[in-house]
């Protein structure tokens, strides 16, 4: 602290000069404080800079400086980089899959429908707030699907096999997210229940499901489950997948959201059974309220491990983005882009899921700043 | 109406537990239906069947005229080594970045986040094709390998890593040696004659070491001959590519455990180590670490299960594990849907239980006792 004075400026021929060296002055500190402290990590530092000196170059290279963007064919590659070019070709189908590219306007919409309605039920401060979750998770599902499919208003029918790319990726999420939560709920309350039946039933499903890998569900959807339904019925193979999807998850939720009741005060319960208030209307109007604000940034990173999780899909043979990476890339006319097809799926991803997960921690945050009132 | 609230809660409960069973007897008759009209019945008879088909990459012998049994001991002992082989890296990646993470150094500490943020918000399927497909596949053939340190040679087949070849006692030393390896945590805790061994148990991995040594005839490096490399121990690309999108993935998540685990020990405790007269490596060494390294265990048994779960993604690069394996080929070849599946579940159940049996009764062990 004392050091700090030192630098207060004295009066000389150019304030600005000496504003400059005292900025310089702290700089020097700031470095030598966080970077040259002992003689180990000034070591350690000149290690990694020399790593970063051999890796950000290339890496910038790669990606930029030497790659190619515009044409249409592999030909116009001629750089040494990355071949964006082959990205900026194929996007249409890494976004809408074979969705037929007259009606993709549907698919956007749609994803505008979803902001829209999911800005008002994220922000703090929207009047209704409440309200807006529930439509979201109940209006929207039902205007994106009549969207989507069609067959309805003048909409022409298209069928669930042509849908894919990250679309896929984006409606499997959300309907798995959607469906698992009330599902969740109510195997949390399962799970909490004094009655021995339904609290055995709910355990066993619970951990049978978080025991078993994800793949185990996506492979009984695609092979098993037609077993079990009646002989002519057939359900759509996205359906199929999707069902299995809510059950597996709806484990994981059960747990997160047995978390949050875990998290209400006891005597919250008790206030409102004095007061009178019937069994189901202390847990609708004051524990699950206060239990789901405890839970949203486990939600959401349940969500974000969902959405990775998606990809699996691909492995069943439904074409999500990775999957339409997969295929382009066995187009004899693209070979050997392995490196910018899975960088541009990680991209993705990684901006989806980083944006997701840094909402959950300022949730978080918000959250701590209103408990310690 | 029955007007007490525990009675209909108790008529609530079987009128579900009717529905859940009316449900079963449900698909269960529909799946009798179907099956018999494939002329199947249920049953795990047919495991003693023959496989007729080949598994590339296995650590136990095994051909086609094995039967489907076989096949699954082998695809779970795959499962079993390639989980073993992650977690024992992820922890060291994890340990590693996590270290980074508590470091001093800002630009070390901003690598280590840098590095858990971008593997952390990608999908772990992503980066195990990205590297099988996009890495390993794009290497030279056998006859331009690359020279990798310590003797290995890098190709589009895979790794080769020279393998010690035992002498005529290998096997009993490197028996002794094992015995050595194992009895050495519990000899540090001995106390022979009122005196605790402690620092000198370490001699007995070092002995065990030279135990080994002392029993390799010669090493049998990898080298090329002709068109293809002999010698040494191959691992496939597909092992190296699901292992090495297990650890690095499952690192991130260590890391994280390992950085909030450090941070989670009070203040006070590394106040009142220092203020003590300890050095600021023994504060961490007596203080800090021991009740950090207790409190990783719960979360990092999780994740141990995720990685062992994740394993299950080598189908998707063909690595011959229990999904690739028994729930891909055996499945397609012997029709048997249901008992195929009641077996993958099965066998997932119970690895997983029995890891977190062992972590929890490590973790009872090494608990601090804490209020309640």
């Amino acid at each position: 602290m004392s050091e700090v004075s030192t630098v207060a400026p004295v009066a000389g021929p150019d304030p600005r000069a000496t504003s400059a060296s005292a900025s310089l002055r702290r700089m020097a500190r700031w470095l030598r404080r966080n970077l040259f402290n002992s003689p180990g990590n000034s070591f350690l530092t000149v290690a990694a800079l020399v790593f970063l000196a051999l890796v950000l170059p290339a890496a910038w290279e790669w990606a930029v400086s030497q790659a190619d963007l515009w044409g249409d064919s592999k030909g116009a590659c001629i750089d040494q980089g990355a071949c964006w070019v082959f990205v900026r070709v194929r996007l249409p189908v890494f976004i809408f899959g074979q969705y037929p590219p007259s009606q993709q306007w549907r698919v956007l919409l749609a994803f505008a429908l979803l902001v829209g309605f999911a800005v008002p039920a994220l922000r703090d401060g929207t009047p209704h707030r409440a309200l807006w979750v529930v439509l979201l998770l109940t209006l929207f599902p039902l205007l994106a699907g009549l969207l989507l499919v069609g067959g309805v208003a003048g909409l022409p029918f298209v069928d669930t096999t042509l849908w894919g790319g990250l679309m896929l990726d984006v409606v499997i999420s959300f309907v798995t997210m959607a469906g698992s939560l009330p599902l969740g709920v109510l195997l949390a309350y399962g799970r909490r229940s004094q009655l021995a039946g339904i609290r055995t039933v709910s355990i066993a499903f619970i951990e049978l499901w978080r025991g078993v890998p994800l793949l185990t569900v996506l492979f009984m959807a695609a092979v098993l489950l037609p077993l079990f339904l009646p002989s002519g019925v057939t359900v759509d193979r996205l359906l199929r997948a999707m069902g299995a999807l809510v059950l597996f998850n709806a484990a994981y939720m059960a747990e997160v959201v047995r978390g949050g009741l875990q998290g209400v005060d006891v005597e919250q319960e008790e206030a409102a059974q004095s007061l009178g208030i019937g069994w189901l209307q202390t847990q609708t109007l004051v524990v699950l309220p206060q239990a789901m604000r405890i839970i949203v940034p486990g939600i959401i990173n349940t969500a974000v491990d969902f959405f990775k999780d998606t990809t699996l899909v691909t492995i069943v043979g439904l074409s999500d983005l990775l999957g339409a990476v997969n295929q382009a890339l066995k187009d004899p006319a693209w070979l050997g882009l392995a490196p910018e097809g899975y960088v541009f799926a990680a991209v993705v991803f990684f901006v989806c899921c980083f944006a997701m997960s840094a909402y959950g921690r300022s949730f978080e945050r918000r959250l701590a700043r209103g408990q310690g009132r | 109406m029955v007007r007490r609230p525990s009675r209909r809660a108790r008529i609530a409960q079987w009128v579900f537990l009717l529905a859940m069973l009316g449900a079963a007897l449900f698909l269960a008759s529909n799946a009798a239906d179907n099956l018999g009209r494939r002329h199947l019945a249920f049953g795990f008879g047919y495991l003693v069947n023959t496989a007729n088909f080949d598994i590339p990459f296995r650590l136990i012998d095994f051909g086609p005229d094995d039967s489907y049994a076989r096949a699954l001991l082998v695809c779970v002992l795959n499962t079993l080594l390639v989980s073993a082989m992650g977690i024992v890296a992820a922890t060291l990646i994890g340990l590693l970045i996590g270290l980074m993470r508590l470091s001093s150094n800002w630009l070390i500490r901003n690598m280590g986040l840098v590095y858990i943020e971008l593997v952390r918000n990608t999908p772990i399927l992503v980066q195990i094709i990205f590297w099988y497909v996009a890495v390993l596949h794009n290497l030279p053939g056998p006859r331009q390998s690359l020279h990798l340190p310590a003797g290995i040679l890098l190709n589009v087949r895979g790794f080769y890593l020279p393998m010690p070849v035992l002498g005529p006692w290998g096997t009993v030393t490197s028996l002794f040696a094992l015995a050595l390896l194992v009895a050495s945590p519990f000899a540090a805790r001995l106390t022979i004659a009122g005196k605790s061994l402690g620092k000198l148990a370490l001699a007995l991995p070092v002995l065990a070491v030279l135990l080994f040594a002392l029993g390799v005839e010669s090493i049998d490096a990898p080298s090329l001959k002709g068109f293809n490399i002999s010698g040494g121990v191959q691992l496939p690309p597909e092992l190296a590519a699901l292992w090495a999108g297990l650890s690095i993935y499952s690192g991130a998540f260590i890391a994280e455990i390992v950085r909030s685990s450090v941070q989670a020990v009070s203040e006070g405790q590394r106040e009142a180590a220092r203020s003590i007269g300890l050095k600021p490596r023994l504060v961490l060494s007596l203080v800090v670490m021991p009740q950090a390294l207790r409190m990783m265990v719960p979360p990092l048994t999780s994740q141990y299960l995720n990685l062992i779960k994740s394993s299950s993604l080598g189908a998707a690069v063909a690595y011959p594990e229990i999904f690739q394996i028994f729930a891909g080929t055996v499945l397609n070849k012997s029709g048997r849907e249901i008992e195929t599946f009641a077996i993958v579940m099965a066998i997932f159940l119970s690895i997983n239980l029995s890891v977190s049996a062992a972590m929890n009764a490590y973790n009872r062990r090494v608990m601090l006792v804490t209020a309640r």
